[in-house]
Protein backbone atom coordinates (compact mmCIF):
# COMPACT_ATOMS: atom_id res chain seq x y z
CA UNK A 1 0.00 0.00 0.00
CA UNK A 2 1.45 3.07 -1.03
CA UNK A 3 -1.18 5.82 0.40
CA UNK A 4 0.29 5.20 3.58
CA UNK A 5 1.69 8.19 5.40
CA UNK A 6 4.74 7.82 7.10
CA UNK A 7 3.71 10.11 9.65
CA UNK A 8 1.00 7.79 10.96
CA UNK A 9 1.88 5.48 13.83
CA UNK A 10 -1.60 3.43 13.63
CA UNK A 11 -3.54 3.06 10.54
CA UNK A 12 -6.95 1.84 10.48
CA UNK A 13 -9.54 1.55 7.91
CA UNK A 14 -13.02 0.45 7.38
CA UNK A 15 -12.61 -1.92 10.77
CA UNK A 16 -15.66 -3.53 11.44
CA UNK A 17 -15.82 -6.29 14.30
CA UNK A 18 -19.12 -7.94 15.07
CA UNK A 19 -19.93 -9.78 18.02
CA UNK A 20 -22.69 -12.64 17.07
CA UNK A 21 -25.16 -10.33 14.94
CA UNK A 22 -24.01 -7.07 16.99
CA UNK A 23 -21.73 -4.56 15.55
CA UNK A 24 -19.26 -3.19 18.11
CA UNK A 25 -17.37 -1.48 15.51
CA UNK A 26 -18.73 -0.48 12.16
CA UNK A 27 -16.71 0.84 9.33
CA UNK A 28 -14.27 2.90 11.46
CA UNK A 29 -11.36 4.72 9.44
CA UNK A 30 -8.61 6.67 11.40
CA UNK A 31 -5.40 7.43 11.48
CA UNK A 32 -3.23 8.31 14.78
CA UNK A 33 -0.02 10.71 14.10
CA UNK A 34 3.60 9.61 15.82
CA UNK A 35 4.01 11.26 18.99
CA UNK A 36 0.97 12.96 18.89
CA UNK A 37 -1.94 12.37 22.46
CA UNK A 38 -5.03 10.96 20.47
CA UNK A 39 -8.68 10.19 22.51
CA UNK A 40 -11.38 8.52 21.95
CA UNK A 41 -14.44 9.43 23.35
CA UNK A 42 -18.09 7.61 23.87
CA UNK A 43 -20.42 6.83 25.87
CA UNK A 44 -20.35 3.02 27.15
CA UNK A 45 -21.08 0.44 24.54
CA UNK A 46 -19.70 2.65 21.68
CA UNK A 47 -17.00 -0.18 20.71
CA UNK A 48 -13.86 2.13 22.26
CA UNK A 49 -12.06 -1.01 24.22
CA UNK A 50 -13.05 -3.54 21.50
CA UNK A 51 -11.50 -1.35 18.73
CA UNK A 52 -8.57 -1.14 21.11
CA UNK A 53 -8.11 -4.28 21.40
CA UNK A 54 -7.80 -5.20 18.04
CA UNK A 55 -5.03 -2.41 17.39
CA UNK A 56 -3.01 -4.37 20.12
CA UNK A 57 -3.99 -7.54 18.91
CA UNK A 58 -6.19 -9.28 21.49
CA UNK A 59 -8.97 -9.22 18.96
CA UNK A 60 -9.26 -10.81 15.77
CA UNK A 61 -11.04 -7.98 13.36
CA UNK A 62 -14.55 -8.83 11.06
CA UNK A 63 -13.29 -7.16 8.16
CA UNK A 64 -10.39 -3.72 7.83
CA UNK A 65 -6.95 -2.98 7.77
CA UNK A 66 -4.90 -2.09 10.86
CA UNK A 67 -1.24 -0.94 10.51
CA UNK A 68 0.63 -0.42 13.83
CA UNK A 69 4.10 1.43 12.99
CA UNK A 70 3.95 -0.31 9.55
CA UNK A 71 3.40 -3.79 10.66
CA UNK A 72 -0.10 -5.94 10.00
CA UNK A 73 -2.14 -6.39 13.00
CA UNK A 74 -3.15 -10.27 12.37
CA UNK A 75 0.12 -11.09 11.00
CA UNK A 76 2.78 -9.18 12.36
CA UNK A 77 0.99 -9.90 15.95
CA UNK A 78 4.59 -10.04 17.71
CA UNK A 79 6.29 -6.98 16.20
CA UNK A 80 3.45 -4.95 17.01
CA UNK A 81 3.32 -6.48 20.39
CA UNK A 82 7.16 -5.46 20.74
CA UNK A 83 6.62 -1.45 20.62
CA UNK A 84 3.53 -1.14 22.27
CA UNK A 85 2.50 -1.03 26.12
CA UNK A 86 -1.38 -1.17 27.56
CA UNK A 87 -3.25 -0.19 30.52
CA UNK A 88 -6.77 -2.25 30.57
CA UNK A 89 -9.90 -1.16 31.37
CA UNK A 90 -10.41 -3.64 34.25
CA UNK A 91 -7.66 -4.98 36.40
CA UNK A 92 -5.09 -6.80 35.54
CA UNK A 93 -2.62 -6.90 37.82
CA UNK A 94 -1.74 -9.95 40.22
CA UNK A 95 -3.11 -9.82 43.64
CA UNK A 96 -0.89 -12.76 45.55
CA UNK A 97 2.23 -10.62 44.27
CA UNK A 98 3.95 -7.26 45.33
CA UNK A 99 3.97 -4.08 43.01
CA UNK A 100 8.11 -4.25 42.34
CA UNK A 101 7.04 -8.10 41.75
CA UNK A 102 4.11 -7.32 39.01
CA UNK A 103 7.07 -5.11 37.59
CA UNK A 104 9.77 -7.66 37.87
CA UNK A 105 7.54 -10.45 35.51
CA UNK A 106 6.64 -7.73 33.14
CA UNK A 107 9.87 -6.54 32.65
CA UNK A 108 11.36 -10.22 31.91
CA UNK A 109 8.82 -10.54 29.37
CA UNK A 110 9.65 -8.21 27.45
CA UNK A 111 13.08 -9.54 27.67
CA UNK A 112 14.70 -5.97 29.60
CA UNK A 113 18.02 -6.57 31.04
CA UNK A 114 17.86 -7.22 35.10
CA UNK A 115 19.89 -4.57 36.21
CA UNK A 116 18.06 -1.93 33.93
CA UNK A 117 14.62 -3.61 35.14
CA UNK A 118 15.52 -3.06 38.33
CA UNK A 119 16.34 0.85 38.03
CA UNK A 120 13.19 1.40 35.73
CA UNK A 121 11.30 -0.04 38.02
CA UNK A 122 11.92 2.42 40.74
CA UNK A 123 11.51 5.02 38.31
CA UNK A 124 8.54 4.39 37.32
CA UNK A 125 7.30 3.80 40.76
CA UNK A 126 8.54 7.23 41.95
CA UNK A 127 6.47 8.52 38.59
CA UNK A 128 3.13 7.12 40.16
CA UNK A 129 4.07 7.73 44.21
CA UNK A 130 4.28 4.28 45.17
CA UNK A 131 8.04 3.67 46.34
CA UNK A 132 7.27 3.25 49.82
CA UNK A 133 4.51 0.92 49.09
CA UNK A 134 6.58 -1.71 46.84
CA UNK A 135 6.93 -4.65 48.97
CA UNK A 136 3.25 -5.06 49.75
CA UNK A 137 1.21 -6.99 47.87
CA UNK A 138 -1.21 -5.45 45.66
CA UNK A 139 -4.16 -7.36 47.28
CA UNK A 140 -3.23 -4.37 50.07
CA UNK A 141 -3.62 -1.47 47.40
CA UNK A 142 -6.56 1.02 46.97
CA UNK A 143 -8.23 1.02 43.68
CA UNK A 144 -6.44 4.30 42.79
CA UNK A 145 -3.33 2.34 43.34
CA UNK A 146 -3.71 -0.27 41.52
CA UNK A 147 -4.37 2.26 38.73
CA UNK A 148 -1.63 3.65 38.96
CA UNK A 149 0.63 0.68 39.04
CA UNK A 150 -0.76 -0.21 36.37
CA UNK A 151 0.06 2.63 34.26
CA UNK A 152 3.48 2.57 35.68
CA UNK A 153 3.53 -1.08 34.40
CA UNK A 154 2.79 0.15 30.75
CA UNK A 155 5.54 2.66 31.28
CA UNK A 156 7.74 -0.23 32.01
CA UNK A 157 9.30 -0.98 28.65
CA UNK A 158 9.17 2.43 27.05
CA UNK A 159 6.70 1.65 24.35
CA UNK A 160 6.41 3.31 20.98
CA UNK A 161 2.48 3.79 21.53
CA UNK A 162 1.05 3.30 24.85
CA UNK A 163 -2.55 2.70 25.23
CA UNK A 164 -4.87 3.77 28.08
CA UNK A 165 -8.31 2.64 28.15
CA UNK A 166 -10.27 4.59 30.95
CA UNK A 167 -6.97 5.09 32.64
CA UNK A 168 -8.84 7.62 35.65
CA UNK A 169 -11.99 6.06 36.33
CA UNK A 170 -12.51 5.90 39.41
CA UNK A 171 -9.44 7.75 40.45
CA UNK A 172 -9.56 11.13 42.47
CA UNK A 173 -9.12 14.57 41.10
CA UNK A 174 -5.70 14.58 42.52
CA UNK A 175 -4.58 11.54 41.04
CA UNK A 176 -6.10 11.96 37.98
CA UNK A 177 -4.20 15.50 37.35
CA UNK A 178 -0.98 13.59 38.26
CA UNK A 179 -1.18 10.87 35.64
CA UNK A 180 -2.29 13.69 33.22
CA UNK A 181 0.69 16.11 33.91
CA UNK A 182 2.75 12.91 33.58
CA UNK A 183 1.64 11.86 30.42
CA UNK A 184 1.98 15.24 29.14
CA UNK A 185 5.41 15.25 30.20
CA UNK A 186 6.26 12.03 28.82
CA UNK A 187 4.81 12.62 25.30
CA UNK A 188 7.46 15.53 25.35
CA UNK A 189 10.28 13.62 26.86
CA UNK A 190 10.05 10.22 25.38
CA UNK A 191 8.79 10.36 22.17
CA UNK A 192 5.91 8.20 22.78
CA UNK A 193 2.68 8.62 21.11
CA UNK A 194 -0.53 7.89 23.68
CA UNK A 195 -3.32 6.36 22.53
CA UNK A 196 -6.55 7.00 25.44
CA UNK A 197 -10.34 6.70 25.74
CA UNK A 198 -12.02 8.80 28.47
CA UNK A 199 -15.57 9.72 29.73
CA UNK A 200 -14.24 12.60 31.33
CA UNK A 201 -14.59 15.22 29.35
CA UNK A 202 -11.97 17.71 30.88
CA UNK A 203 -9.51 15.16 30.22
CA UNK A 204 -9.64 13.99 26.57
CA UNK A 205 -9.23 18.08 26.00
CA UNK A 206 -5.66 16.97 26.52
CA UNK A 207 -5.60 15.37 23.42
CA UNK A 208 -4.26 16.95 20.69
CA UNK A 209 -6.67 14.76 18.19
CA UNK A 210 -9.93 13.40 19.39
CA UNK A 211 -12.54 10.83 17.30
CA UNK A 212 -16.02 10.91 19.24
CA UNK A 213 -17.11 7.17 18.88
CA UNK A 214 -20.89 6.90 19.06
CA UNK A 215 -22.40 3.09 18.15
CA UNK A 216 -19.28 1.81 16.66
CA UNK A 217 -18.74 5.13 14.83
CA UNK A 218 -16.46 7.93 14.51
CA UNK A 219 -19.03 10.89 14.44
CA UNK A 220 -16.43 13.78 13.87
CA UNK A 221 -12.69 13.18 14.69
CA UNK A 222 -10.77 16.60 14.89
CA UNK A 223 -8.72 19.00 17.30
CA UNK A 224 -10.87 19.88 20.53
CA UNK A 225 -10.83 23.38 19.69
CA UNK A 226 -12.01 22.63 16.01
CA UNK A 227 -15.05 20.23 17.82
CA UNK A 228 -15.79 22.93 19.85
CA UNK A 229 -16.08 25.29 17.15
CA UNK A 230 -18.80 23.33 15.47
CA UNK A 231 -20.83 25.00 17.88
CA UNK A 232 -22.23 28.10 16.93
CA UNK A 233 -20.04 30.23 19.78
CA UNK A 234 -21.52 30.34 23.34
CA UNK A 235 -23.69 28.17 25.11
CA UNK A 236 -26.72 29.60 27.02
CA UNK A 237 -29.28 28.33 28.81
CA UNK A 238 -32.14 29.99 29.91
CA UNK A 239 -35.21 29.48 32.70
CA UNK A 240 -37.66 31.66 31.80
CA UNK A 241 -41.58 31.61 32.63
CA UNK A 242 -42.95 30.69 29.45
CA UNK A 243 -40.60 28.63 27.40
CA UNK A 244 -42.56 28.15 24.19
CA UNK A 245 -43.24 31.78 23.35
CA UNK A 246 -39.29 32.43 24.20
CA UNK A 247 -38.29 29.82 22.26
CA UNK A 248 -40.00 31.38 19.13
CA UNK A 249 -38.59 34.94 20.33
CA UNK A 250 -35.19 33.46 20.18
CA UNK A 251 -35.95 31.64 17.12
CA UNK A 252 -36.72 34.82 15.68
CA UNK A 253 -33.71 36.95 16.65
CA UNK A 254 -31.03 34.91 16.49
CA UNK A 255 -31.69 32.42 13.40
CA UNK A 256 -30.18 29.75 15.94
CA UNK A 257 -32.46 26.56 17.09
CA UNK A 258 -33.27 26.25 20.33
CA UNK A 259 -33.78 22.83 22.20
CA UNK A 260 -34.77 21.67 25.86
CA UNK A 261 -32.25 21.30 28.13
CA UNK A 262 -32.17 19.41 31.86
CA UNK A 263 -34.54 21.15 34.40
CA UNK A 264 -37.12 22.86 32.57
CA UNK A 265 -34.57 25.05 31.04
CA UNK A 266 -33.69 25.66 27.18
CA UNK A 267 -30.70 26.03 25.45
CA UNK A 268 -28.73 27.28 22.61
CA UNK A 269 -25.64 28.84 21.08
CA UNK A 270 -25.06 32.08 20.13
CA UNK A 271 -21.54 33.99 18.84
CA UNK A 272 -21.02 36.71 21.15
CA UNK A 273 -23.18 36.09 24.75
CA UNK A 274 -22.00 39.24 26.50
CA UNK A 275 -23.23 41.51 23.70
CA UNK A 276 -26.19 39.44 23.21
CA UNK A 277 -27.22 38.94 26.99
CA UNK A 278 -27.98 42.32 28.08
CA UNK A 279 -29.71 43.17 24.75
CA UNK A 280 -31.71 39.72 25.23
CA UNK A 281 -32.98 40.20 28.75
CA UNK A 282 -33.80 44.09 28.26
CA UNK A 283 -36.23 43.11 25.26
CA UNK A 284 -37.30 39.09 26.19
CA UNK A 285 -41.70 39.48 25.96
CA UNK A 286 -41.11 36.90 28.82
CA UNK A 287 -39.51 37.24 32.18
CA UNK A 288 -36.32 35.78 32.66
CA UNK A 289 -35.67 33.89 36.02
CA UNK A 290 -31.93 32.73 35.09
CA UNK A 291 -29.85 32.96 32.68
CA UNK A 292 -26.02 31.31 32.09
CA UNK A 293 -23.61 31.22 29.52
CA UNK A 294 -20.82 29.42 28.91
CA UNK A 295 -17.88 28.06 26.67
CA UNK A 296 -18.55 25.01 24.65
CA UNK A 297 -17.42 21.26 25.69
CA UNK A 298 -17.11 18.51 24.37
CA UNK A 299 -20.09 17.52 26.14
CA UNK A 300 -21.71 19.78 23.75
CA UNK A 301 -20.19 18.40 21.11
CA UNK A 302 -21.34 14.89 21.60
CA UNK A 303 -24.80 16.43 22.48
CA UNK A 304 -24.87 18.79 19.04
CA UNK A 305 -23.80 15.19 17.30
CA UNK A 306 -26.05 12.82 18.93
CA UNK A 307 -29.06 14.28 20.56
CA UNK A 308 -27.59 12.68 23.77
CA UNK A 309 -25.39 13.27 26.42
CA UNK A 310 -22.21 11.35 27.28
CA UNK A 311 -22.91 10.53 30.68
CA UNK A 312 -20.54 11.50 33.12
CA UNK A 313 -18.95 8.71 35.21
CA UNK A 314 -19.41 7.93 38.88
CA UNK A 315 -16.47 6.42 40.88
CA UNK A 316 -18.64 3.30 40.89
CA UNK A 317 -18.41 2.80 37.14
CA UNK A 318 -15.67 0.68 37.42
CA UNK A 319 -17.43 -1.82 39.54
CA UNK A 320 -20.11 -1.82 37.45
CA UNK A 321 -18.10 -2.74 34.40
CA UNK A 322 -16.73 -5.53 36.27
CA UNK A 323 -19.74 -6.93 37.09
CA UNK A 324 -21.31 -6.54 33.40
CA UNK A 325 -17.90 -8.22 32.49
CA UNK A 326 -18.82 -11.12 34.86
CA UNK A 327 -22.37 -11.47 33.46
CA UNK A 328 -21.02 -11.59 30.03
CA UNK A 329 -18.82 -14.57 31.30
CA UNK A 330 -21.62 -16.58 32.27
CA UNK A 331 -23.38 -16.57 29.24
CA UNK B 1 14.70 -18.50 21.73
CA UNK B 2 15.86 -17.15 24.74
CA UNK B 3 12.98 -15.04 24.85
CA UNK B 4 10.75 -17.56 24.62
CA UNK B 5 12.04 -19.70 27.35
CA UNK B 6 12.60 -16.87 29.75
CA UNK B 7 8.85 -16.33 28.93
CA UNK B 8 7.94 -19.90 30.19
CA UNK B 9 9.76 -19.09 33.39
CA UNK B 10 8.16 -16.73 34.08
CA UNK B 11 4.75 -18.06 33.70
CA UNK B 12 6.10 -20.94 35.71
CA UNK B 13 7.84 -18.33 38.53
CA UNK B 14 4.47 -16.69 39.12
CA UNK B 15 2.81 -19.88 39.54
CA UNK B 16 5.28 -20.73 42.48
CA UNK B 17 5.77 -17.62 44.15
CA UNK B 18 1.55 -17.91 44.26
CA UNK B 19 1.06 -21.18 45.80
CA UNK B 20 4.05 -20.84 48.50
CA UNK B 21 2.63 -17.37 49.39
CA UNK B 22 -1.23 -19.11 49.70
CA UNK B 23 -0.87 -21.01 52.78
CA UNK B 24 -4.47 -21.79 53.37
CA UNK B 25 -4.85 -23.29 49.90
CA UNK B 26 -1.87 -25.77 50.59
CA UNK B 27 -3.10 -26.80 53.62
CA UNK B 28 -6.83 -26.97 52.37
CA UNK B 29 -5.47 -29.23 49.48
CA UNK B 30 -3.75 -31.35 51.54
CA UNK B 31 -6.36 -31.92 54.25
CA UNK B 32 -8.90 -33.58 51.31
CA UNK B 33 -6.07 -36.55 50.66
CA UNK B 34 -5.45 -36.96 54.34
CA UNK B 35 -9.11 -37.22 54.64
CA UNK B 36 -9.44 -39.65 52.22
CA UNK B 37 -6.53 -41.45 53.54
CA UNK B 38 -7.32 -41.88 57.21
CA UNK B 39 -10.76 -41.34 57.92
CA UNK B 40 -12.18 -43.04 54.07
CA UNK B 41 -9.34 -45.63 53.52
CA UNK B 42 -9.32 -47.03 57.55
CA UNK B 43 -13.41 -46.80 57.98
CA UNK B 44 -13.02 -49.23 54.49
CA UNK B 45 -10.36 -50.78 55.89
CA UNK B 46 -11.82 -52.03 58.70
CA UNK B 47 -15.45 -52.96 57.77
CA UNK B 48 -13.64 -54.97 54.74
CA UNK B 49 -12.43 -57.24 57.56
CA UNK B 50 -15.91 -57.54 58.88
CA UNK B 51 -17.00 -58.73 55.63
CA UNK B 52 -14.25 -61.72 55.58
CA UNK B 53 -12.37 -59.98 52.87
CA UNK B 54 -8.69 -59.45 53.27
CA UNK B 55 -6.48 -57.76 56.11
CA UNK B 56 -7.10 -53.95 56.05
CA UNK B 57 -3.28 -53.45 56.15
CA UNK B 58 -3.44 -54.49 52.28
CA UNK B 59 -6.59 -51.89 51.56
CA UNK B 60 -4.75 -48.97 52.71
CA UNK B 61 -1.51 -49.89 51.03
CA UNK B 62 -3.60 -50.22 47.53
CA UNK B 63 -5.47 -47.34 48.21
CA UNK B 64 -2.39 -44.98 48.82
CA UNK B 65 -1.16 -44.81 45.18
CA UNK B 66 -4.81 -44.21 44.33
CA UNK B 67 -4.36 -41.11 46.50
CA UNK B 68 -1.51 -39.81 45.53
CA UNK B 69 -3.35 -40.01 42.24
CA UNK B 70 -5.88 -37.96 43.23
CA UNK B 71 -3.87 -35.22 44.67
CA UNK B 72 -1.93 -35.14 41.29
CA UNK B 73 -5.20 -34.53 39.76
CA UNK B 74 -7.01 -31.56 41.75
CA UNK B 75 -4.07 -29.96 41.80
CA UNK B 76 -3.23 -30.16 38.03
CA UNK B 77 -6.82 -29.88 36.99
CA UNK B 78 -7.29 -26.56 38.93
CA UNK B 79 -3.99 -24.82 38.39
CA UNK B 80 -4.84 -25.09 34.64
CA UNK B 81 -8.32 -24.28 35.09
CA UNK B 82 -6.85 -20.81 36.58
CA UNK B 83 -6.30 -19.97 32.51
CA UNK B 84 -9.93 -19.15 32.33
CA UNK B 85 -10.40 -16.29 34.74
CA UNK B 86 -6.64 -15.21 34.86
CA UNK B 87 -7.65 -14.24 30.94
CA UNK B 88 -10.59 -12.27 31.61
CA UNK B 89 -9.69 -10.33 34.72
CA UNK B 90 -6.05 -11.04 35.69
CA UNK B 91 -2.39 -10.82 35.32
CA UNK B 92 -3.02 -13.11 31.87
CA UNK B 93 -4.73 -10.70 30.27
CA UNK B 94 -1.25 -8.58 30.62
CA UNK B 95 0.93 -11.02 29.30
CA UNK B 96 -1.51 -11.90 26.20
CA UNK B 97 -0.45 -8.11 24.71
CA UNK B 98 3.87 -8.87 25.72
CA UNK B 99 6.31 -10.10 23.04
CA UNK B 100 5.62 -14.34 24.55
CA UNK B 101 3.80 -16.79 22.29
CA UNK B 102 0.75 -18.66 23.34
CA UNK B 103 2.86 -21.71 23.73
CA UNK B 104 5.57 -20.75 25.50
CA UNK B 105 2.25 -19.12 27.88
CA UNK B 106 0.86 -22.82 27.84
CA UNK B 107 4.46 -24.34 28.25
CA UNK B 108 4.58 -22.83 31.58
CA UNK B 109 1.26 -23.09 33.06
CA UNK B 110 1.63 -26.96 32.32
CA UNK B 111 5.15 -26.77 33.79
CA UNK B 112 3.59 -24.86 37.21
CA UNK B 113 1.03 -26.75 37.68
CA UNK B 114 2.87 -30.10 37.54
CA UNK B 115 5.80 -28.69 39.48
CA UNK B 116 2.62 -27.86 42.31
CA UNK B 117 1.42 -31.14 41.90
CA UNK B 118 4.86 -32.81 41.95
CA UNK B 119 5.15 -30.95 45.35
CA UNK B 120 1.73 -31.99 47.06
CA UNK B 121 2.31 -35.65 45.60
CA UNK B 122 5.03 -35.44 47.18
CA UNK B 123 3.82 -34.46 50.72
CA UNK B 124 1.53 -37.52 50.30
CA UNK B 125 4.03 -40.00 49.48
CA UNK B 126 6.10 -38.83 52.32
CA UNK B 127 3.37 -39.77 54.81
CA UNK B 128 3.96 -43.96 53.90
CA UNK B 129 5.65 -44.50 56.83
CA UNK B 130 2.48 -44.17 59.12
CA UNK B 131 0.98 -46.40 56.37
CA UNK B 132 4.21 -48.71 56.89
CA UNK B 133 4.42 -48.52 53.35
CA UNK B 134 8.55 -48.81 52.72
CA UNK B 135 9.55 -45.96 50.04
CA UNK B 136 13.33 -45.78 48.91
CA UNK B 137 14.68 -43.03 47.16
CA UNK B 138 14.61 -44.69 43.90
CA UNK B 139 10.80 -45.62 44.45
CA UNK B 140 10.02 -41.89 45.38
CA UNK B 141 12.05 -40.33 42.05
CA UNK B 142 10.26 -43.10 40.17
CA UNK B 143 7.02 -41.71 41.45
CA UNK B 144 7.86 -38.57 40.96
CA UNK B 145 8.70 -39.10 37.45
CA UNK B 146 5.23 -40.54 36.53
CA UNK B 147 3.69 -37.67 38.87
CA UNK B 148 5.31 -35.48 36.83
CA UNK B 149 3.70 -37.27 33.48
CA UNK B 150 0.39 -37.07 34.85
CA UNK B 151 0.27 -33.65 36.25
CA UNK B 152 0.82 -31.95 32.44
CA UNK B 153 -1.49 -34.27 30.91
CA UNK B 154 -4.48 -33.44 33.87
CA UNK B 155 -2.98 -29.89 33.29
CA UNK B 156 -3.52 -29.87 29.45
CA UNK B 157 -6.39 -31.07 29.50
CA UNK B 158 -8.11 -28.61 31.70
CA UNK B 159 -6.01 -25.88 29.40
CA UNK B 160 -8.00 -27.74 26.08
CA UNK B 161 -11.12 -27.33 28.29
CA UNK B 162 -10.79 -24.02 29.30
CA UNK B 163 -9.83 -22.90 25.53
CA UNK B 164 -12.96 -24.28 24.43
CA UNK B 165 -15.43 -23.47 27.61
CA UNK B 166 -15.21 -19.67 28.63
CA UNK B 167 -17.32 -19.49 31.75
CA UNK B 168 -16.98 -20.75 35.23
CA UNK B 169 -20.60 -22.09 35.38
CA UNK B 170 -19.69 -24.65 32.85
CA UNK B 171 -16.12 -25.22 34.46
CA UNK B 172 -18.06 -26.44 37.96
CA UNK B 173 -20.11 -28.70 35.79
CA UNK B 174 -17.49 -30.34 34.05
CA UNK B 175 -15.55 -30.90 37.66
CA UNK B 176 -19.07 -32.82 38.31
CA UNK B 177 -19.28 -34.56 35.59
CA UNK B 178 -15.82 -35.50 34.01
CA UNK B 179 -13.66 -34.94 37.44
CA UNK B 180 -15.27 -37.00 39.33
CA UNK B 181 -16.09 -40.07 37.06
CA UNK B 182 -12.32 -39.79 35.74
CA UNK B 183 -11.12 -40.83 39.40
CA UNK B 184 -13.96 -42.74 40.61
CA UNK B 185 -12.86 -44.89 37.41
CA UNK B 186 -9.40 -44.78 37.30
CA UNK B 187 -8.77 -47.47 39.92
CA UNK B 188 -7.69 -45.32 42.93
CA UNK B 189 -10.09 -46.35 45.22
CA UNK B 190 -10.84 -49.73 44.13
CA UNK B 191 -9.31 -52.57 41.60
CA UNK B 192 -10.35 -52.41 38.54
CA UNK B 193 -9.50 -55.79 37.56
CA UNK B 194 -12.41 -57.63 38.56
CA UNK B 195 -15.70 -55.08 38.30
CA UNK B 196 -18.40 -54.83 36.00
CA UNK B 197 -17.32 -54.70 32.15
CA UNK B 198 -18.39 -51.35 31.52
CA UNK B 199 -16.35 -49.98 34.23
CA UNK B 200 -13.26 -51.66 32.91
CA UNK B 201 -13.98 -50.41 29.52
CA UNK B 202 -14.15 -46.35 30.32
CA UNK B 203 -11.08 -47.35 32.77
CA UNK B 204 -9.12 -48.04 30.13
CA UNK B 205 -9.87 -44.45 28.03
CA UNK B 206 -9.39 -42.89 31.26
CA UNK B 207 -5.19 -41.54 31.54
CA UNK B 208 -5.39 -41.06 35.36
CA UNK B 209 -5.98 -45.07 35.83
CA UNK B 210 -2.20 -45.29 33.90
CA UNK B 211 -0.97 -43.21 36.04
CA UNK B 212 -2.25 -44.43 38.67
CA UNK B 213 -1.04 -48.38 37.67
CA UNK B 214 2.10 -47.47 37.01
CA UNK B 215 2.44 -45.50 40.75
CA UNK B 216 0.98 -48.66 42.37
CA UNK B 217 2.94 -50.97 40.38
CA UNK B 218 6.85 -48.49 41.39
CA UNK B 219 5.31 -48.29 44.98
CA UNK B 220 3.76 -51.84 46.09
CA UNK B 221 5.25 -53.99 43.12
CA UNK B 222 2.51 -56.46 43.37
CA UNK B 223 1.39 -58.40 40.04
CA UNK B 224 -1.62 -58.85 41.23
CA UNK B 225 -2.45 -55.55 41.83
CA UNK B 226 -1.24 -54.58 38.40
CA UNK B 227 -3.56 -53.78 35.36
CA UNK B 228 -0.92 -53.27 32.45
CA UNK B 229 3.00 -53.70 32.42
CA UNK B 230 4.56 -50.58 33.43
CA UNK B 231 5.84 -49.61 29.94
CA UNK B 232 2.57 -50.04 28.66
CA UNK B 233 1.51 -47.52 31.50
CA UNK B 234 4.62 -45.20 30.37
CA UNK B 235 3.85 -45.24 26.84
CA UNK B 236 0.17 -44.57 27.11
CA UNK B 237 1.19 -41.58 29.71
CA UNK B 238 3.79 -40.31 27.56
CA UNK B 239 1.53 -40.14 24.36
CA UNK B 240 -1.47 -38.71 25.46
CA UNK B 241 0.46 -36.05 27.42
CA UNK B 242 1.71 -35.24 23.91
CA UNK B 243 -1.43 -35.45 22.33
CA UNK B 244 -2.68 -33.08 25.51
CA UNK B 245 0.06 -30.40 25.07
CA UNK B 246 0.48 -29.71 21.57
CA UNK B 247 -3.98 -29.59 21.66
CA UNK B 248 -3.48 -27.11 24.24
CA UNK B 249 -0.74 -24.80 22.91
CA UNK B 250 -3.38 -25.20 19.37
CA UNK B 251 -6.19 -24.25 21.09
CA UNK B 252 -5.08 -21.86 23.81
CA UNK B 253 -3.28 -19.56 20.87
CA UNK B 254 -6.49 -19.68 18.19
CA UNK B 255 -7.46 -15.86 18.50
CA UNK B 256 -11.03 -15.17 19.52
N1 LIG C 1 -16.70 -10.39 23.96
C1 LIG C 1 -17.84 -9.79 23.59
N2 LIG C 1 -18.91 -10.51 23.22
C2 LIG C 1 -20.06 -9.91 22.84
N3 LIG C 1 -20.25 -8.59 22.80
C3 LIG C 1 -19.24 -7.80 23.16
C4 LIG C 1 -17.97 -8.34 23.59
N4 LIG C 1 -17.14 -7.32 23.89
C5 LIG C 1 -17.85 -6.19 23.68
N5 LIG C 1 -19.10 -6.47 23.24
C6 LIG C 1 -20.14 -5.48 22.89
O1 LIG C 1 -19.59 -4.57 21.98
C7 LIG C 1 -20.04 -3.26 22.25
C8 LIG C 1 -18.87 -2.32 22.43
O2 LIG C 1 -18.21 -2.64 23.64
P1 LIG C 1 -16.91 -1.91 24.13
O3 LIG C 1 -16.43 -2.63 25.35
O4 LIG C 1 -15.97 -1.76 23.01
O5 LIG C 1 -17.47 -0.49 24.54
P2 LIG C 1 -16.71 0.74 25.20
O6 LIG C 1 -16.84 1.87 24.27
O7 LIG C 1 -15.34 0.35 25.62
O8 LIG C 1 -17.61 0.99 26.47
P3 LIG C 1 -17.21 1.41 27.96
O9 LIG C 1 -17.13 2.88 27.93
O10 LIG C 1 -18.37 0.94 28.75
O11 LIG C 1 -15.95 0.74 28.30
C9 LIG C 1 -20.95 -3.36 23.46
O12 LIG C 1 -22.28 -3.37 23.02
C10 LIG C 1 -20.56 -4.66 24.08
O13 LIG C 1 -21.66 -5.25 24.74
MG1 LIG D 1 -14.33 0.27 27.32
Amino acid sequence: MNDINTNNIIEVKNLVKEFKGLRAVDDITFSVKENEIFGFLGPNGAGKTTTINIICTLLSKTSGEVTLCGHNVTRERNKIRNCIGMVFQDPSLDDKLTALENLYFHGLLYNIPRRTLKERSEEVLKIVNLTSRKNNLVMTYSGGMKRRLEIARGLLHYPKILFLDEPTLGLDPQTRNKIWDYIIKLKKNKNITIFLTSHYMEETEICDRIAIIDEGKIIALDTPDNLKNTIGGDIITILSEENVKLKKYIKEITGSDVQDAKDGKIRFEIKDSSIFIPKFIKNSPVKILSISARKPTLNDVFLDLTGREIREENASARDNIRSRMMGRMRH
Amino acid sequence: MKKELIGVYTIWLRDIKRYFRDKPRIVGSLAQPILFLFVLGTGIASSLSTFGGGSGKDFLSFMFPGIVGMTVLFTSFFSAMSIVWDREFGFLREVLVTPISRTSIVVGKLLGGSTIAMIQGSIILLLSPLLKIPITFAIFFKVLVIIFLVAITISAMGIVLASVIKSMQAFQVITNFLLMPMFFLSGALFPLNDTVKWMKVVSRINPLSYGIDAMRTIILNNPDLQLYPLWLDIVVLVSVTVVMSILGAVLFSRQD
